[in-house]
This record gives structure tokens, C-alpha cells and sequence, in this order.
């Protein structure tokens, strides 16, 4: 289990870890989620040893990690661009975390075909890396941070550069990997769709602190604070005089009635989201996977299932 | 690939170190530190390892002045043996460096007397030669004028720019040259010569190879174009016998009473690690085999009396009877006066 | 949470645990260098300095010679000779290096090896060749020296320059020019800044050669125009006024560490970060504007550099009987000018070389991976000194210097190496020290979360990476020992001599015959120094990065 207690990192003046806490399972992904500059980087650069930490601990299986260089700590990093290595083929960027662990030549060569294979690209040893497109380099990179049998992955945003159906495919791939390995993977991504896609648990980052992990039914049932919930994609999101409160989109049902208006009707695969103007002025969000659903220009009346109602604390 | 690459640097350094090393112990060689214009054939070397049973080696450091100062800085610790290549011009200032321990070789006796200059026997002599304005014959047979015959005739307004010269500072025979005209001028003529020769646009170089090879018009396969140089007295000889043909007369000429006298001395170095080696090399510098080889060697010519001189040398070696001289303590007391003034009258 | 005690205790322990590890391999890399600068420069060149400036024990300062009108002159004409020189190196390498970097055309590899060639030969030859070429009243005075100073060093600008501009990622300029810039303004905002530490480099390194430059003003000044080198030259070895001498060499010293410290401080502070990527993506096909460019530049380099070894070719078969091979058959007989068949020289030549080369890779490959970690210290300065330093006054230094056991050197084989490797060094750390600075610190650290320790990250990521770049630097390092001439002439033993010391000998002695040989011995030198800079290219291609 990797426990990371209070961890505090500054730069140049800017606090990029503020007191940053975190748990993860042994076996579990955890996926790590924030916008640009919460620190989620930076929190895996400490996790690696790249990044000593000003303040905070690094445990593993109970072990405090503070002295134990990069190199020792057994903690795989598929970097954000992957960082393959220029002047090694692909088999070689493979073994390399094999060389480096003494295992035999015989041993190395049969563990990178069985990566190789594992990742989808089985022919691909003999290859240069600038030859490689940039799914296959995700695969080969990812290949090469499992090589050496990590006790815990880190991901950095590894589907960054890749377009829509590929990032579908390997997210995928990723996913039943992880399983398949019973890998313990802390995956960093600032997509809510890909964290709760892959996490088995979700976490949410803000300026250098986590402010809430749970699992994605969790967080989506019952988000921190108005701030989490806007940022998991919950539009309906209404305060009050110090008192806020989140209704989710699949509770507010449409009926016939005038309380409102459709302003916009958006089909995303099975899915169809309505924005309602309400005669009060408010906006109303609603998913519905009818699809027999009021147009824009309709007037419509609502209905809320109060178990979709929760009330949260304002962001501080 | 890799492999091969370190084994050709590894065999590169073998072959250099193999070459290097393999010496054989002190006691059986003998270390002859001279300047780069030393020469000796290689019979009259083997004849020399067969008569003593040493080996010769030389450490060639650079011209007669730059290799004389290197001995100068080592006194007591030399980097050699015997010391070769003091002329007369130097003399003084190797005798003050307290370089040198006396020996007098037998042989001295055979030599002529106004050679032997040192009565420490520190130096002996071992060759001499005469430093000369040379003249390319046929360059003025084709311009109609008359070769020069004196000092003086340089300065006249017909020999004008046909004349190239070497820097005393940095040239032996440019200083010899120098020191021709303060003992033909006296002391108090010789900058009044050169103003005028000055005028006359001569050309200085820096040292006798580009004024011979370069700038001289009679130098087989020279593109100069000056008719004038200061040389040697052997350089026809030369000319005719590098020249591989068989010519009747030599390509170029010798003013006669421009020479001045070039007397060259050997010396056992203070400190040396065989100096019993040394005294046998002294020995074999004076002795008929080695001052034979002299003249086609290092075109000069031998002291010892009655050493025959090749056919090239007695056909085309032009006899000095009378050069100039100027007495080796004089030369010690105010060479480098000279050399100044010398620069400040015809440099600056 | 924190259990164990307050935060700063914690703090306090981590920082002490991170100093504890020290990193052995940095203090041997700094340490090795150091002790091989000491002992073979520092050391000779204090004892000779001390010969010259001590009388009877005290100290004999020269202050008439420090503020004497006449060593103002030579300080001045020295330092604008070289600024100009440097400056019109610059402007003539930049086409050829802009063409061996970024174009691809037939011919670039045996171009870059062939600019390398003027570098190596000994001052005296290509004096020689320049007189030859020049008209008469072109023939003395600056022209032709600033003309030979280019000669000689546009290999530097080349290969410094072009090996680095090699490297960098084109995406950049191609992202510009779709932003709009046009090709003068991609070069002004882009590459200029982008090349600043390699042309810093290359400034420096040729401002240094041509600052001690002797053998071109010597020839080809004439007697009344006085580098320091040739003033230093002048009172050393023919004056013997050594404390003249010292005084001088003193002031070079002085300009060369400042040169080298200004120049160091603006390479450190690299310009623009461009990522350095494989050379083979950096390299374009040209498009038509660039292929007249291209032909431009190629015809201009082959004119500047190739009519004077033309004109030394031509003289190697110009015998008295027609052409013919006569000079070349003449290499393996034995004559007066030299102890042994001048063929011997080419051997010589190589072994020498070959064993300079791996002393100077070792030492200036230490120092190199020292500098570019924190940049511009004590010992770049100590590491660049050597090419500032009087060859002469270092010369007479190991005479001196190394003649009581158990420094008692003058003899070995080992000495002239040495010496070769104090000047080839400089050039393995200008090459590689950019080269290894500008490798991404993530590949680093991807090999560190792989397993490997920062030794191990150094072998693998660092040395790799830096093999191309030291494929280069052992190609110059070799070329600059096999022409390396005014400490071996003064060194190697007289029946060992190189190829340049050949050549001056032969030069110096009178008939066609001799001036042939020497000329064909230039060729083989040529020939040689192409050959192994061609060699070293290709197995670093093979071997290294990219």
C-alpha cells in the first residue's frame, strides 16, 4: 500500500504541493484528477524520488521512502511524452529496467516478447523509436515502465497526444491490463471520463491538495464541495446564502408542463443532454437516454428526484 | 566494430611505443644534441658504431641560436652529451653559460690553427664554412648588367631591389652578413651602409630558407625573383649537385669579398651521462672519416689539414683566400648592441 | 499525518541525508583532469616562468617590458588581428557549416572530413602554398594573414558550429515559418540565439588560435609585424632574454584566461533550448533557392581551401623530369635531411597521434562531463589555458622542467602525446560539454526510475548520447595532433619524427629534390588526417546516438 502523508513542495515561491495525502491499495487504480497546475505532476515526481519533498512523507508497504534514491525504489514512471530512450530500438528500450535489475540476457529477451505481445505491438522489437507512431510509442512506453515488475505504476497523462478512437482503444487495453496484472497504478489525467473510466478509485486535486478520493460513484453521488462537483461536470450547481446545493443531471426529469424551456438538446452517444431555462431564470441541466425528448423551443415542465439532491459545502 | 577500432588504436600505439622504447642503456650510446642542420651519412654513422661500439643519437633542436640557448637553460642537466653547432658569432655566450668541460683531442693537432679559437678547449673546431652573397648568373647575363663584385657595389642605384638579406636577430648567416659589414665598415660606417642598402630596397626575411628558396632567382625550382642573397660559399656546389645534371659551370656565383668566416665547435656537455662516450664522438668529429663527410653532408668544409674535397666542391666551390673576420670576443661584447641597432636602422 | 515530531526536525533530516551520498564519480572526473593540468602545465610552465623571472632568488619584476611602448604594439596588433580574423572565420565557415548541417546532399560527410584537412597542416607548408598563390605586392602585410588565419580555422566554424546546428529539432523553425516568419527572420530570431553556444565556442577557439598564431605571422608578416607568440618566440629561443620572454608569456596567459572566461560564461547561458534530435531528421533536401545556396557555398569553400592544396598537390608531382611520381618513390629512401626514411614519419605521426588522442578524449571527456553539470568553473579555464599558453615557453618548461627522477621524462616516447593532448583536450570539451548539457534531464530520469544508478544513468544515457558528439571531437583531436608542430618539433626525439617535423626539415634544405619530397610528404598528410577523420565519423555513427 502506498500512503503519501501531507506532502509539500515549492518552487521558485509557488507552493506546488500544499499538504498533498493520499492512499492507494495494493492492486488498486487510483486515478488522479485536477486541472493544469494542481500539482499532480509534481506529486508523482515526489512519488518516483525525481522530486525531494520539502515537507510530507513517501510510505510503501510501510516503509518510509525518503531515503531510498529513484533508482531503488522499484516505482515504474511512464512520463508525460513518453521520454523513450533516441539511441535504443524498441527492444532495447524495453529491457532496459531489465539490464538494470541483472536479469540474464535469455530472461531479458523473453520478457520484452511477452511485453511486447501484452501491448499490442509483437513485431515491433527490431524497430528505431523514431519510426514508431505515437500510440505505439505510448504502448512501447508503457511496456517498458512493467519490464522491471514495479510495485506501484505511475501514469502521467499517457493518452495526452492520442485522438479519439485510439485513446477509446487503449484506455481500454490499459484498463484490462491493470486488472489482468493486478498492477497498483496511480494514473494522472486532468479528463474526467478517462479518470473514472480507469480508476477503481477517483481523486480530485486542487492547488496542491487532494480534496477528495473516493470511488467515481462516490464523488459523482456525493462531490466535497461545489467546486468538485462543478469540476466532475455537474452544472447544477446553485448557492444560496452560504448554502449550496448540487442536483445530478440524471435526476432532473422532464415532464409535460411549462416550467421551462429547452434551450439546447445534445445527443453524446447514448446519452441526451437538455438545457433548461426556468421561468425563474435558473439553468437546469438534464440527462436523458429517451429518445423521445423535447426539442429546443419546447416548454417543458420538471421534475426532481430528491435522492439526486445533495447539499454540499461552498469551495473555500 | 567497436573491436576494431580499439585494436587499431591499440596497435597505432603499440607500433609508436615499440618505436619509442627498446633503447638500449646509457653506457652504450652517446647523445649528440645539435641544431636541424647537422646531417651525417649513414656509413660514416655505422663506422662510428663499429669503431667504439656505441650508438649515436641525435636530438636535433632547432637552428644554432635556438639550440645553443635549449643547452644554455639544461647546464648541468643536458639533455645530451655533446654539444654541436657554437660558430664563432655564438661562442662567447656558450663559453659563459658554463656548459661545457675541456677535453683536447688528440687529432687538434692536425687541425689549422686559426680554426682553434677556444685555449680552454671547451669548443673544438670541426668545420668551418664562409657565409657569402650569391648571385644568379644568368639572370643578369640576361639583363645585361654586370654581376656585383663588393659590399659596395649593393648600394648603387643599378643593383636596386635585387637584393634579398636575412635578419640577423633570427638568422645565422643573416648575422654573419651583418657582422661582414661592421668589419668591412668599421663601426662607424656600417649603419650608413645599410640606410643606403635600405634605400635601395632590400628585402628581409626571416630566415634563409624563404630567402634562398623563395625569394633567391638562381634556387633551382625558386620562383623568386631577386638575383641577390646572402648564402654560403657551398650553395653553387649545392646548386650543381642537387641539380642532378652535369653542368659545366655552376648556376650561380659568389661575391669574394662579401664572405665572412663561419668556424663551427663541438664541446663535452657539464653533467653528461657518458662522458667518456662523449670524448670518443669528439674524436671521431675530428677524425679523416666523419670531416670527409662534411661537404656533402652539411655543405661546409672540413679543418682538418689535407682531407680530400669532392669533385663538386673542387670544380665549383669558390676559393675564399681573405674573409672577413671579426675577433670572437668583440663579437660576444656587442652582438646584440648590433642586432638592435641593426633592426632600428633597416626594420623600423 | 506527521507522528513522528515537528516538521522541521523531518527537514532538517532529509537535507542531511541527500549530502551524505557523495558522488564519487564527479570528484574523480574533476580530480583527474586537474592533476594532468598540474603536472603537465602548470608545473613546467611555473618552472620556466621562475627561471625567468628570478635573479639571485628574488623576484625580477619586468615591469619595463609590461609598459614598454613596443609590447603596447604587439599586444594591440595582436588582438585586432585576431578579433578580425575571428570575425571573417565566422562569416566564411557559416554557408559551408549551414550546408554540412542542414542539407542533405551527396558528398556532406566527405565535405565535413575535407574542411579538417587545412586545420592539420603545419603553418610553415601552408605559408608556403599562400605565397605561392598570392600575387607579389599581395604577398606581405595583414591580407595574407587574416587570408591563412580563415584557412586554418574555418574548420573549427564548421565543425563546432555545424556539428551542433546539426542537431537542432527543425520542427521549430518549420512551426515559425507557418507562423509567418520569413527565412531572414527565422535566422535573426531563431537561429542565431539557437547557435549561441556553439558559436561562442567556435569564437573563442578561433579568436585563441589565431590570438598565439606564429608561424603565419612569422612568414607572412614580415620581420616588423610581432604577434606575442612570435615576440615570446624571439626572446626565448634567439634573444635568450628569458625574462622578456616570461613577461610576455605572462600577458598572453592573462588575455587567454579572460577570453576563456567571458567566452565560457556566454556558452553556459545557452540561448534558446532547442531540443537536439537525430541528425538525420535535421537534414533537408534542398529546395531550389537553398540548392543555389548550397552550390554557392560548396564552390566558395573548394576555392578558398582547395587552391592552396591544389597548389601543393601540383608541387608534389612537378618534378625536374615532367610529371611523375619521382617525390613519392623518394619517401622510402633514406637522405641526409632526416635520420630515417620519411615514410618512417607516417608511422610515427600515427602512433603519436593515436596515443594524444585517447589522453585528450580521457582528460577533456572528464572535464567535459564536470563542466556541463555546473557550468564555467576553474577548471574550464585551466582546461582552455594550454592553447593560449607560448609553445616555446612550454616547451623549455619540460626541458626544464623534467629533468630530475622521478619526473625524468624527456626522453620517453610519452612526451610528445602529452603535449598533443594539452592542445587537442580544449576541443574534446568545447564539442562535448554543449553536447551533454543540452541532453533532456527526463531521459535521465527515466533511466533512474528504471533501475539505474547515476553512474549507470551516465554510461547509458550521457555516454551514448555524447558519442557522436565524440566521434567529432576524436576526428579534431587526432587531426590537431598528427599537425601539431611547435611543441613536437621541440620534444620528439630526433630519429622519431612526425609528419610535420618531416616536412619542416625537408623544406629547410636546398634543391628541388627536397622541396618535392616535402611537398609529397604534405600530401600524405592530407591524405592521412582525411582518412582517420573519415574513420572516426563513421564508426561513432554506427556506434553512438542517432
Amino acid at each position: 500500500m502506498l500512503s503519501l502523508v501531507d506532502l509539500g513542495v515549492s518552487f521558485d515561491g509557488t507552493r506546488a504541493l500544499a499538504g498533498a495525502s493520499l492512499d492507494l491499495q495494493t492492486g488498486e487504480t487510483l486515478a488522479l484528477l485536477g486541472p493544469s497546475g494542481c500539482g499532480k505532476t509534481t506529486l508523482l515526481r515526489v512519488v518516483a524520488g525525481l522530486q525531494p519533498p520539502a515537507s510530507g512523507r513517501v510510505m510503501l508497504d510501510g516503509d518510509d521512502l525518503a531515503a531510498t534514491p529513484p533508482h531503488l525504489r522499484r516505482i515504474g514512471l511512464m512520463f508525460q511524452e513518453n521520454v523513450l530512450f533516441p539511441h535504443k530500438n524498441v527492444a532495447g528500450n524495453v529491457a532496459f529496467g531489465l539490464r538494470m535489475a541483472g536479469t540474464s540476457r535469455g530472461e531479458t529477451a523473453e520478457r520484452v516478447r511477452e511485453l511486447l505481445e501484452l501491448v499490442g505491438l509483437p513485431n515491433a522489437a527490431g524497430r528505431t523509436v523514431q519510426t514508431l507512431s505515437g500510440g505505439e510509442q505510448q504502448r512501447v512506453a508503457l511496456a517498458r515502465a512493467l519490464a522491471p515488475a514495479p510495485r506501484v505504476l505511475l501514469l502521467d497523462e499517457p493518452l495526452g497526444s492520442l485522438d479519439g478512437p485510439l485513446r477509446e482503444r487503449l484506455l481500454d487495453d490499459l484498463r484490462t491490463l491493470f486488472d489482468r496484472l493486478g498492477l497498483t497504478v496511480l494514473y494522472v489525467t486532468h479528463d474526467v471520463g478517462e479518470a473514472f473510466a480507469i480508476g477503481h478509485r477517483v481523486a480530485v486535486m486542487k492547488a496542491g491538495r487532494v480534496v477528495q478520493a473516493g470511488t467515481p460513484d462516490e464523488l459523482w453521488t456525493g462531490p466535497a464541495d461545489s467546486w468538485v462537483a462543478r469540476f466532475l461536470g455537474i452544472r447544477n450547481v446553485f448557492t444560496e446564502n452560504d448554502r449550496c446545493v448540487v442536483i445530478r443531471p440524471e435526476a432532473v426529469r422532464v415532464v409535460a408542463g411549462s416550467a421551462a424551456r429547452v434551450v439546447a438538446a445534445e445527443r453524446r452517444g447514448a446519452v441526451v443532454w437538455l438545457r433548461l431555462h426556468t421561468e425563474d431564470g435558473r439553468e437546469l441541466e438534464s440527462a436523458t437516454t429517451a429518445t423521445d425528448h423535447p426539442v429546443p423551443g419546447a416548454t417543458v415542465g420538471i421534475e426532481i428526484d430528491p435522492a439526486g439532491v445533495v447539499e454540499v459545502p461552498l469551495e473555500d | 566494430m567497436k573491436i576494431a577500432a580499439t585494436l587499431i588504436a591499440a596497435v597505432c600505439m603499440l607500433a609508436g611505443a615499440a618505436y619509442g622504447a627498446g633503447s638500449p642503456s646509457h653506457s652504450k650510446r652517446v647523445v649528440l644534441v645539435t641544431h636541424d642542420s647537422f646531417a651525417i651519412s649513414k656509413p660514416v654513422r655505422a663506422a662510428f658504431a663499429r669503431q667504439t661500439g656505441l650508438e649515436l643519437r641525435l636530438l636535433q633542436t632547432g637552428d644554432a641560436g635556438a639550440a645553443l640557448n635549449r643547452a644554455l637553460l639544461t647546464a648541468g642537466k643536458p639533455e645530451g652529451d655533446v654539444f654541436f653547432g657554437v660558430d664563432n658569432n655564438l661562442l662567447t655566450r656558450a663559453l659563459a653559460g658554463n656548459m661545457l668541460v675541456p677535453y683536447r683531442p688528440a687529432a687538434l693537432s692536425a687541425v689549422d690553427r686559426r680554426y682553434d679559437l677556444d685555449a680552454t678547449h671547451r669548443l673544438i673546431p670541426v668545420d668551418h664554412g664562409e657565409v657569402c652573397l650569391n648571385y644568379d648568373k644568368a639572370w643578369f647575363t640576361e639583363h645585361a648588367l654586370a654581376p656585383p663584385r663588393s659590399l659596395d657595389d649593393l648600394g648603387r642605384s643599378a643593383y636596386r631591389g635585387l637584393l634579398v638579406v636575412e635578419n640577423p636577430a633570427t638568422s645565422t648567416p643573416g648575422l654573419a652578413f651583418m657582422l661582414a659589414t661592421i668589419a668591412h665598415y668599421g663601426e662607424n660606417g656600417w649603419r650608413a651602409y645599410w640606410r643606403k642598402l635600405r634605400a635601395n630596397k632590400l628585402l628581409v626575411t626571416d630566415g634563409w630558407e624563404e630567402a634562398y628558396e623563395q625569394r633567391f632567382s638562381g634556387a633551382a625550382g625558386s620562383k623568386g625573383n631577386r638575383p641577390i642573397v646572402v648564402s654560403y660559399a657551398s650553395s653553387p656546389p649545392a646548386e650543381v649537385f642537387f641539380s642532378g645534371k652535369k653542368l659545366a659551370q655552376a648556376p650561380t656565383g659568389v661575391v669574394l669579398s662579401s664572405c665572412f668566416r663561419q668556424i663551427e665547435f663541438a664541446g663535452v656537455l657539464r653533467g653528461a651521462s657518458n662522458p667518456d662516450g662523449a670524448r670518443k664522438l669528439i674524436d671521431f668529429l675530428l677524425s679523416p672519416r666523419f670531416q670527409a663527410d662534411v661537404p656533402l653532408s652539411m655543405f661546409v668544409f672540413p679543418v682538418r689539414r689535407g682531407v680530400p674535397l669532392p669533385a663538386v666542391f673542387t670544380q665549383f666551390a669558390p676559393a675564399v683566400p681573405h674573409p672577413l673576420e671579426l675577433p670572437a670576443r668583440t663579437i660576444g661584447a656587442n652582438r646584440d648592441r648590433w642586432i638592435r641597432e641593426w633592426t632600428s636602422t633597416v626594420l623600423r | 499525518m506527521d507522528k513522528h515530531g515537528p516538521a522541521v526536525s523531518r527537514l532538517v533530516l532529509l537535507k542531511h541525508k541527500a549530502s551524505r551520498r557523495t558522488d564519487w564519480a564527479v570528484v574523480i572526473a574533476t580530480a583527474v583532469p586537474a592533476a594532468f593540468l598540474g603536472l603537465f602545465f602548470f608545473y613546467p610552465l611555473g618552472s620556466i616562468l621562475e627561471r625567468g623571472l628570478t635573479q639571485d632568488g628574488g623576484l625580477d619584476f619586468p615591469s619595463d617590458v609590461f609598459f614598454s611602448h613596443e609590447t603596447a604594439q604587439i599586444v594591440w596588433f595582436t588582438v585586432w588581428q585576431a578579433v578580425v580574423s575571428t570575425v571573417l572565420t565566422l562569416l566564411a565557415g557559416m554557408p559551408l557549416a549551414w550546408a554540412t548541417a542542414r542539407v542533405r546532399f551527396r558528398g556532406r560527410g566527405l565535405t565535413r572530413a575535407l574542411v579538417v584537412v587545412p586545420f592539420v597542416l603545419p603553418t610553415v607548408v601552408v605559408a608556403t602554398a599562400f605565397l605561392t598563390l598570392l600575387p607579389t605586392g599581395l604577398q606581405r602585410g595583414v591580407v595574407p594573414i587574416l587570408l591563412a588565419h580563415v584557412f586554418f580555422n574555418i574548420a573549427i566554424v564548421v565543425r563546432v558550429v555545424g556539428g551542433y546546428w546539426s542537431r537542432l529539432d527543425p520542427r521549430l523553425w518549420d512551426a515559425a515559418a507557418t507562423l509567418g516568419a520569413s527565412p531572414a527572420r527565422r535566422f535573426r530570431e531563431l537561429t542565431l540565439p539557437a547557435l549561441r553556444p556553439a558559436l561562442s565556442a567556435a569564437a573563442a577557439l578561433t579568436f585563441l588560435f589565431c590570438f598565439t598564431s606564429f608561424g603565419v605571422v612569422v612568414i607572412l608578416g614580415g620581420p616588423t609585424r610581432l604577434t606575442l607568440e612570435a615576440a615570446i618566440y624571439d626572446e626565448a629561443a634567439r634573444a635568450f632574454d628569458l625574462r622578456a620572454a616570461a613577461a610576455l608569456a605572462l600577458i598572453q596567459l592573462a588575455a587567454v584566461a579572460a577570453i576563456v572566461t567571458v567566452s565560457s560564461r556566454l556558452e553556459a547561458r545557452a540561448g534558446l533550448v532547442a531540443p537536439l534530435t537525430s541528425e538525420q531528421a535535421a537534414a533537408h533536401s534542398p529546395s531550389h533557392r537553398e540548392r543555389v545556396a548550397l552550390v554557392a557555398s560548396l564552390f566558395g569553400g573548394a576555392l578558398l581551401l582547395g587552391a592552396p592544396l591544389a597548389a601543393l598537390a601540383w608541387r608534389s608531382i612537378e618534378t625536374p623530369d615532367g610529371i611523375g611520381l619521382t617525390f613519392y618513390r623518394a619517401l622510402g629512401r633514406e637522405t641526409p635531411a632526416l635520420l630515417v626514411p620519411p615514410w618512417h614519419a607516417i608511422l610515427n605521426s600515427l602512433g603519436y597521434a593515436a596515443a594524444a588522442t585517447l589522453i585528450a578524449l580521457t582528460i577533456g571527456g572528464l572535464a567535459a562531463s564536470v563542466i556541463a553539470r555546473r557550468s564555467a568553473g576553474w577548471l574550464d579555464t585551466a582546461v582552455m589555458l594550454p592553447l593560449g599558453a607560448s609553445a616555446v615557453m612550454l616547451g623549455y618548461g619540460f626541458v626544464i622542467g623534467f629533468d630530475t627522477a622521478p619526473l625524468d621524462f624527456r626522453g620517453s616516447f610519452w612526451i610528445v602525446p602529452v603535449v598533443q593532448s594539452l592542445v587537442a583536450a580544449p576541443f574534446v570539451v568545447r564539442l562535448l560539454a554543449p553536447a551533454l548539457r543540452a541532453v533532456d534531464p527526463r531521459l535521465r530520469e527515466a533511466a533512474a526510475v528504471l533501475g539505474a544508478p547515476p553512474a549507470r544513468v551516465r554510461r547509458e544515457i550521457d555516454l551514448p548520447l555524447a558519442l557522436r558528439p565524440l566521434g567529432v571531437a576524436a576526428g579534431l583531436a587526432f587531426a590537431i595532433a598528427l599537425g601539431e608542430f611547435g611543441a613536437t618539433v621541440f620534444l620528439a626525439r630526433s630519429d622519431h619524427p612526425t609528419l610535420p617535423v618531416a616536412i619542416f626539415r625537408f623544406l629547410g634544405r636546398p634543391g628541388a629534390e627536397n622541396q618535392g619530397v616535402a611537398a609529397a610528404l604534405c600530401v600524405m598528410l592530407m591524405a592521412v588526417t582525411t582518412a582517420a577523420v573519415l574513420a572516426t565519423e563513421r564508426l561513432a555513427a554506427r556506434h553512438g546516438a542517432l
